[in-house]
């Protein structure tokens, strides 16, 4: 019945050293989606979402994308395949302003000299910051000006300008007060209504029920199963997550 | 209909500039600023108190600017290795031995290949530099504190630690005592790159990168930017600054000796940071280096009017080094985490 989804994790497995880290994951993703990865703490949670934004190579199995397999040997092949992680450090340079972090590594340029284009890039910035409602006086601001939530708003609306596909997400509001993690999640939802693929690696059980469409449980780097959210409950999941079932 | 259009466009702006002028005001912080401050007021101390003695005549005021060319282009060069979150201690020995790799050649080939000779041996003891901090993946600091040592003794025995000294006239106008006009060549050096650095720092992706990797090499790396190849490049940066400065100083001095830059390592990390770069990379300004470096050649030039001896000079200047880096560099920081 399904066409072809947008990422297909296929029977990824991932070993350090002989230890096994993932044993087989099998998982679709797909557009205007976001999937839940949930499980105890060295469940394999992380190593996966590493292995999909080329940060490791998986020891087999492979990630298809639209069908095409691919093959990632730095997080840069995955980005140039529209997939951007949002990890929990951020990957944001602090003492540089909120339009130049949207931009790192990607800057615009104008004129035959190929000087920095800020007043685009902060114009730009501006816009998709109003359009995701983060709220940011300027976007000239330095980075260590902003609150967590703020902080975590950039790196997301980052994801969002150059994520044409699949954003993944470790832990996105881990660091976050309670008003703040309504807003990232509020964040997210509009990421996803924007049709990105989003795959979520969060330790908090309410908000994974909140956000997610499907939830994927990992055990000791067993794929235990996947639930649509709808259908399941907290309590089967928590099963799942124990190995009470 | 094109007026509707344009009332919408100017309450869009006027909406728009308070808030982003005030964001501006808010980043600035008072510590950029310290550098301006100083020079002005320690240009205004050695004007009332050393007017007599010809602090304040075009000659003198010319001269500072000839003094500190050498110290002006590393600086710019430096900002970049330290906003890249590197440094470079080889910088003094590369001068004294670029300035005699330079004289030395000028002796018996034309000066065109002796500057030639010079600047290669800058690039080349950078781009050795950088290759043992992005290959061998070594700290900066103890790479280039391994090749002063190295440079220093090359200095010393290529030339039996005899000075060498520079005839050719062209040589010596353009690099060294020449004017254009009322103006020393050596200001249009100073200018100069103090120019072309800005431009490359503040407008140029390249400066973007080498801030970002300086701030965090974390987010440099996860957002593509070549680490390596920029600690290279500043790394090579600096020693061809180094090794200009080494020709600017055969051409001012009419010669070269190993002694050539002993002072200048520490001359230069002052101005850069007493200039506002950080000293841990993440930040840096060009202009500030600039200044920074006019107020250590006005320290020494004002020093020397007053009749201070060279013990007393160095006395002093650490005293004001010291007060200028307590102003910069301690910054009430908003906690990372």
């Amino acid at each position: 019945m399904r066409t072809t989804p947008l990422v297909r994790i296929e029977r990824v497995r991932k070993e350090f050293g002989g230890i096994v880290a993932v044993e087989e994951l099998t998982l679709d993703v797909d557009s205007g989606e976001v999937v839940a990865l949930v499980g105890d703490n060295g469940a394999g949670k992380s190593t996966v979402v590493k292995c999909i934004a080329g940060v490791y190579p998986p020891t087999s199995g492979q990630i298809v994308l639209e069908g095409e397999p691919v093959n990632f040997a730095s997080p840069l092949d995955a980005r140039s395949q529209g997939i951007e992680a949002i990890f929990q450090d951020l990957a944001l340079a602090n003492a540089q302003p909120v339009y130049m972090n949207m931009f790192l590594g990607r800057e615009l340029v104008k004129g035959p000299l190929r000087r920095l284009d800020r007043e685009t890039m902060a114009a730009e910035t501006q816009t998709l910051l109003d359009e995701l409602d983060v709220r940011i006086d300027s976007p000239r601001k330095t980075i260590r000006h902003l609150s967590g939530g703020q902080r975590q708003g950039v790196a997301i609306a980052r994801a969002v300008r150059w994520a044409q596909r699949l954003v993944l997400m470790d832990e996105p509001t881990a660091a976050l007060g309670v008003a703040e993690t309504r807003r990232v999640e509020e964040l997210i939802r509009r990421m996803r209504d924007r049709g990105r693929a989003i795959l979520i690696v969060s330790h908090s059980l309410d908000q994974v029920f909140r956000l997610s469409d499907r939830i994927c449980v990992l055990r000791h780097g067993k794929q235990v199963g996947i639930r649509r959210t709808s259908e399941t409950t907290g309590d089967e999941i928590v099963a799942m997550i124990t190995g009470l079932r | 209909m094109a007026v509707p259009g344009r009332v919408r466009d100017a309450k869009a702006l006027s909406a728009k500039i308070p808030a982003s002028v005030s964001a501006r005001l808010r980043a600035v912080e008072s510590r950029r600023y310290v550098v301006y401050v100083a020079f002005l007021l320690i240009f205004v101390f050695f004007g009332a108190m050393l007017r007599d003695d010809g602090f304040l005549s075009q000659t003198n005021l010319l001269n500072i600017v000839r003094q500190t060319t050498p110290v002006t282009v590393m600086a710019v060069a430096v900002v970049f290795v330290l906003s890249a979150g590197e440094i470079d201690l080889s910088l003094g020995a590369v001068v004294a031995l670029s300035a005699l790799v330079t004289a030395d050649v000028m002796q018996s080939h034309s000066a065109v290949l002796a500057v030639a000779a010079g600047l290669g041996v800058g690039l080349g003891i950078g781009a050795v530099n950088g290759l043992f901090v992005t290959l061998v993946r070594l700290p900066s600091f103890l790479v280039t504190l391994a090749s002063m040592g190295l440079v220093a003794g090359l200095a010393r025995t290529i030339t039996n630690l005899e000075s060498v000294a520079v005839e050719n006239q062209s040589f010596i106008n353009v690099f060294g005592s020449g004017d254009v006009g009322p103006i020393p060549s050596l200001a249009f050096w100073s200018l100069g790159g103090v120019a072309l650095g800005q431009f490359v720092f503040r407008h140029k992706r390249f400066g973007a990168h080498v801030v970002a990797i300086g701030d965090s090499v974390g987010a440099a790396r996860a957002t593509g930017i070549r680490v390596d190849r920029i600690r290279f490049a500043v790394l090579v940066l600096s020693g061809a600054s180094a090794a200009i400065a080494g020709i600017l100083y055969a051409g001012r001095l009419q010669g070269a000796s190993y002694t050539l830059g002993e002072q200048d390592l520490l001359t230069v990390i002052a101005a850069v940071v007493i200039g506002g770069t950080r000293l841990f990379g993440g930040e840096g300004s060009i202009i500030g280096a600039f200044v920074g470096s006019l107020i250590m050649g006005m320290l020494t030039n004002g020093l020397i009017l007053w009749g201070l001896s060279a013990s007393e000079q160095m006395i002093s200047q650490g005293i004001v080094l010291l007060l200028a880096i307590s102003l910069t560099l301690r910054e009430p920081r908003v906690e990372e985490s």
